[in-house]
């Protein structure tokens, strides 16, 4: 893993790389962003959570000092992206929600032609590339064209070339949507190494999991705005029970069981398909229920999760 | 400039891969229709005030280099930008380092003319030794041709910025504009030879400039005047498609 970011400079650990206040984002009458405040420390892995059209990417996009802000205060690596952009994007590493690599380009030139831009010689975007291609378990198809590469091994390029400057600052934005559980676990176990190398992460995501396994704090977003900012744990904490118990039911026969479940839970959530109860101890409300003549299709006890946060802070599932 | 030229570095690296392909369309085409029409037909042709009383397949060259200009001009401004907007969306991954968007469009402009150049003086090259150029004055023709080609291609890639479709636009310019344009803007015969009604048309276009210009610095017979009233058309032309490709190129890139 030699050679793989962390380009931590002389500056304290609890540095500020990013501070938002306001930011407001407008699209002619759409306001895509509206009025967001985040602080990004240091060293920290930082989440937006939320559902398509949150407006996660367009707060991504200008941090990223690719759109400028229509509103508010913005401050990326202590500098202004509306006078310093082209400086601070040269410290940022950018991972765009779709791939954007040249297609037509070999694996290694893709790393070659970009690490460039950042004002590297051509000696030392060879040696890049090569560390690059091992970090991404791409050094067997260095010399392939990129079209034909499955969509994990494209986004672990990606991903390869957004690290080709050392950045400082790595945003990665949906970093796995569209890809197979194994390729999902390979890209995060590669996250977890930058982040203990102590490269700070943005990361957007609508997947609760990704979510509770990379971020060290979050904010969910929901129509622009932020509704909740913590740790996974202690917003999971905050917002929900310790437990929940899904009950199945055959379609349209949840509604008429939820009065004889009511009073059980601290709260109860109607899905399409199933019944959540939140409670402590979720296995005693099931036998309560049951010795209530309640008899579900299934049910299951699990733990509360992010989902269940954002369930009850926006009333809606994140993934639909 | 430094940014500029490494933008000219990648679409090197692309261009190094894939140059083979854009041979036929830049160079062996136009070497073609000079075949056909200038060695060919051109064979039928008796010399005369149409054709400065010269044999017609050296009336044609340097019309031909200017119909190459445009053309080459168009291709590479229309479907690799629109790809680079849509498809393999590299103008985005380009300006996320730092790269600025006008950085951005220089480059890409430049990479247009630099295709017509080389294009150029390929065609020029493989002409001169079948003998349809008399004298070195053709070779000013090339850079005539890449100012007519700019003034074109500038609004291709103006165009290039602003559509979303899966390339049904360039094919109608090229159907309805460029096309016609080369067939009656002055390249095969003089648009004196037009309806009166209709030689206006060819006015606006700058093929018909280009035509002009490449064919005086040859062959001769223009006065200054006449000359820097075209050359300045072409410039004017180029810089207009040239703003408005950077307020399209800054529209689409700063979403």
């Amino acid at each position: 893993m030699s050679g793989v970011p962390a380009n931590v400079g002389p500056v304290s650990d609890d540095a500020v790389l990013v501070q938002a206040d306001g930011l407001v984002k407008r699209f002619g009458d759409f306001e895509a962003v509206r009025g967001v405040d985040v602080k990004v420390h240091r060293g920290e892995a930082f989440g937006f959570l939320g559902p398509n059209g949150a407006g996660k990417s367009s707060t991504m996009r200008m941090i990223a000092c690719t759109s400028p802000r229509t509103a508010g205060e913005l401050r990326v690596l202590g500098l202004d992206p509306d006078r310093h952009g082209p400086e601070i994007r040269g410290r940022l590493g950018v991972v765009p929600q779709q791939d954007n690599l040249d297609n037509e380009l070999t694996v290694r030139q893709n790393l070659q032609v970009y690490g460039r831009y950042f004002g590297l010689s051509r000696k030392q975007v060879r040696a890049r590339a090569t560390e690059l291609l091992e970090f991404a378990q791409l050094s067997d198809r260095a010399d392939d064209q990129v079209e034909p590469l499955s969509g994990g091994m494209k986004r672990r390029l990606t991903i390869a070339r957004s690290l080709v400057n050392e950045p400082e600052l790595l945003l990665l934005d949906e970093p796995t949507t569209g890809l197979d559980p194994q390729a999902r676990h390979l890209l995060w176990d590669k996250l977890f190494r930058l982040k203990q190398q102590g490269v700070t992460l943005i990361v957007t995501t609508h997947y609760m999991d990704e979510a509770e396994q990379l971020c060290d704090r979050l904010v969910v977003m929901d129509n622009g705005r932020i509704v909740a900012e913590g740790s996974p744990a202690a917003l999971i904490a905050e917002h929900s029970s310790r437990e929940v118990l899904e009950l199945r039911f055959p379609i349209d026969q949840q509604q008429p069981n939820v009065p004889l479940v009511q009073d059980l839970a601290d709260r109860v959530e109607v899905l399409p398909d199933r019944l959540l109860l939140y409670a402590t101890d979720g296995e005693s409300v099931l036998a309560a229920a049951n010795g209530r003549g309640v008899r579900p299709t299934s049910s299951l006890v699990r733990r509360a999760t992010l989902e269940d946060v954002f369930l009850r802070l926006t009333g809606r599932t994140l993934v639909d | 400039m430094r940014p500029v030229g490494l933008v000219l570095e990648h679409l090197w690296t692309w261009y190094r891969r894939n140059w083979r392909a854009t041979v036929v369309s830049s160079v062996l085409m136009p070497l073609m229709f000079l075949g056909a029409m200038g060695f060919g037909l051109g064979s039928r042709i008796t010399p005369g005030p149409a054709t400065h009383y010269l044999p017609y397949v050296v009336y044609l060259a340097p019309a031909m280099l200017v119909a190459l200009a445009v053309q080459v001009a168009t291709g590479e401004s229309s479907f690799p930008v629109l790809g680079s907007f849509k498809w393999d969306m590299r103008y985005f991954a380009i300006t996320s380092t730092p790269v600025s968007v006008d950085q951005l469009l220089t480059a890409q402009a430049l990479w247009v003319a630099l295709r017509i150049l080389v294009s150029g003086l390929a065609y020029l090259a493989v002409a001169a030794l079948f003998g349809a150029f008399t004298n070195a004055g053709a070779l000013l023709g090339v850079p005539v041709a890449m100012l007519a080609g700019m003034a074109f291609g500038s609004w291709v890639l103006a165009l290039a910025a602003s559509v979303n479709d899966e390339g049904v636009t360039f094919g109608n310019v090229f159907r309805f504009v460029v096309v016609p344009m080369t067939l009656f803007a002055g390249t095969y015969y003089p648009i004196s030879q037009l309806p009166a009604w209709s030689r206006p048309l060819a006015w606006v276009t700058p093929l018909w400039h280009g035509n002009e210009l490449a064919r005086a610095v040859e062959f001769g017979g223009m006065d200054g005047l006449t000359a820097l009233g075209h050359v300045g058309y072409l410039l004017v032309l180029t810089a207009g498609g040239l703003l408005v490709a950077r307020h399209r190129f800054h529209v689409r890139l700063k979403v």
